[in-house]
């Protein structure tokens, strides 16, 4: 066994937060192991990586590079990870669960010859072995489980999950793999990418979220989410009910059938509460409901709530946090 | 044009779900099982390529699970599927998706294929992995959450979801794609369909049959459930009383002073 891997992904040449997150718990396990603790870039990366990874206890800081690497392909990509790391015998290999992740661990996981525990939102060395709580039937259930031994132990983690854990600060090697990915071993072609929207935050690494659902009524009811989201820097949110019914796009579907979440406020408008958009966002640190339906399920789980319609209730709370934060 | 479909059971978004007698598995008493709606969207993609291609094609459901996933056959049948191969053992109960690969490795390579169509996810474990892996262990190329797809000769333009918006990705032919929602709006099955595929003939391999045994498949399991249990319930906490202006404001508060998340 020799490291525990991080991979380091970045979005607009900034580390994601799982990275530091998942870095900073692996701390401990490392210091009792003697494991050094080994953040993996690939393709472009800052300047400073090992600066910015410091703060999150990393050892090494290794930045694989060359032909091949300049724009993410799953193929060249997870090449390029299991060859970096063939002959470093890794003990674990941890990735965010961010979508580019979900596409390259599992070719990852299959070329390593181990098992994925995929979207873990607990992470706990016990009897010198990880074990990962994953949240099972959109999070009605969580499972622990473990990877068989003799393998390495490869997992991705809900961003926010895990948090921050408070570490030493440390002075990062760095090293330089230079590889080239072999012709003909990609097959796909990256033709075009269409940017919907630039510089919003991720969904599943919001802090806050804002989500409106039914009660929304229709897609120009969206606009008093939108306003309470920009003031407080939230992501937008919705339930099944608001996307099926065309209001709302599906990348902001929270729930069993869209995005898990753990943010550390969720705000749910016009939201009744079905079982499906529970599974998604009940290990949010703290929830709001907004509903005008005192029997909505909502409330049952909300940590608060409001009885009342949300389009005069919405904008109110906008006004009164601008003011709240502005002040601040 | 030869299509497989991979396919799984799972319980119903709406299911009540808890942990069965073992501690590990859960009860599936009482509960509706359905077609993995990710899974049903790449069947309806199967079926509508076939379309387009005047019929030139067929589509092949092939589904690992317990002998209830056989409803899942019947109505990828009714809803247009050619054939329907069931694979099922009981040393595949628990199996984990570097197993579910290799089994579906084999029963696709058996099948002989040029296009995979799996779902991103299924709702049950939300794994996410086993499309991938299947490509992976073919040497395939694949497009994962895909939701618009174009077959051009012996290529494939797809759509996927990427963070923040779309790519368009051109891959070659064979080659593994997993469905995201928005590929399709999946068709119901007429009642006569779904009469008349209850008397289809539905293949079962068995492990053997794929070249496989018990033994092969608890080999191929990397992974371990040690425990199953449900998630800590939440419990309604208060309610902020007053007209909108006065419960905003007691609210904003709240939330900075009591449950500091502000």
């Amino acid at each position: 066994m020799a490291g525990i891997f991080v991979y380091a992904e970045t979005k607009e040449g900034e580390f994601r937060k799982a990275t530091g997150e998942i870095l900073s718990r692996c701390r401990g396990v490392a210091d009792a192991t003697g494991e050094p603790l080994v953040a993996v870039v690939v393709g472009p990366a800052p300047e400073d990586a090992p600066r910015r990874l410091a703060p999150f206890g990393a050892d090494l800081v290794l930045h694989v590079e060359g032909p091949g690497l300049e724009v993410y392909t799953s193929q060249g990509y997870a090449w390029a990870v299991t060859s970096c790391l063939a002959g470093r015998q890794p003990a674990a290999l941890f990735f965010g669960n961010t979508p580019l992740a979900r596409d390259l661990a599992p070719r990852v996981a299959e070329r390593m010859d181990a098992a994925l525990h995929a979207d873990c939102t607990g992470l706990a060395w016990e009897d010198g072995r990880f074990v990962f709580t994953r949240p099972l039937y959109g999070g009605k259930l969580l499972a622990r489980a473990v990877s068989r031994p003799g393998h390495p132990v490869l997992a991705t983690f809900r961003p926010n999950s895990l948090g921050v854990a408070e570490v030493a600060a440390t002075s990062p090697a760095y090293e330089r793999v230079q590889v080239e990915v072999p012709a003909g071993s990609v097959a796909s072609v990256v033709k075009e990418t269409i940017r919907q929207v630039a510089g919003r935050v991720s969904l599943q690494e919001a802090e806050i979220i804002v989500s409106g659902g039914r009660g929304v009524g229709g897609p120009e009811g969206f606009r008093v989410i939108e306003e309470l989201a920009d003031v407080l820097g939230a992501a937008v949110g919705a339930s099944r009910a608001a996307v099926d019914a065309g209001w709302i796009s599906y990348d902001h579907q929270v729930g069993q059938t869209g995005k898990a979440v753990s943010p550390n406020l969720y705000i749910a408008c016009g939201i009744s509460g079905a079982i499906q958009h529970l599974a998604g966002m009940s290990s949010a640190r703290c929830i709001v409901a907004i509903n005008k339906d005192p029997d909505a399920y909502i409330f049952k789980v909300a940590d608060y709530g409001i009885v009342g319609d949300l389009f005069q209730v919405v904008p109110a709370l906008t006004a009164e946090l601008r003011e709240m934060l502005v002040r601040a | 044009m030869r299509i497989v479909v991979c396919a799984k059971q799972v319980p119903d978004t709406e299911a009540r779900v808890t942990v069965g007698k073992d501690g590990r598995s859960i009860d599936e008493t009482g509960i509706t099982f359905i077609i993995n709606p990710y899974d049903e969207f790449a069947l309806e993609e199967g079926l509508r390529i076939k379309e387009r291609l005047g019929g030139q094609a067929t589509v092949t459901m092939v589904c690992v699970g317990p002998p209830r996933a056989e409803e899942a056959l019947r109505t990828g049948l009714a809803m247009g599927a050619d054939a329907a191969v069931h694979v099922w053992d009981d040393s595949l109960a628990g199996a984990d998706a570097a197993a579910l690969a290799l089994v579906l490795q084999a029963a696709v390579t058996q099948l002989g294929f040029d296009l995979i169509l799996c779902g991103r996810v299924a709702i049950d474990d939300a794994s996410a992995q086993v499309g991938l892996r299947l490509a992976e262990r073919l040497g395939l190329p694949h497009a994962n959450a895909v939701t618009k797809l174009e077959v051009q000769g012996s290529k494939l333009v797809a759509h996927r979801e990427v963070e923040g918006g779309v790519e368009v990705v051109e891959l070659p032919l064979p080659a593994v794609v997993t469905a995201q929602k928005g590929l399709n709006e999946p068709r119901y099955p007429t009642i006569p369909a779904i009469m008349k595929a209850r008397r289809r003939e539905i293949g079962r391999p068995g492990l053997a049959g794929l070249g496989l045994d018990a033994g092969k498949v608890a080999d191929a399991c990397r992974s371990e459930v040690l425990s199953l249990a449900p998630a800590p319930a939440r419990k309604g906490g208060r309610l902020v009383a007053g007209e909108p202006q006065e419960a905003a404001r007691t609210l904003a508060h709240l939330l900075r002073e009591e449950a500091k998340v502000l």
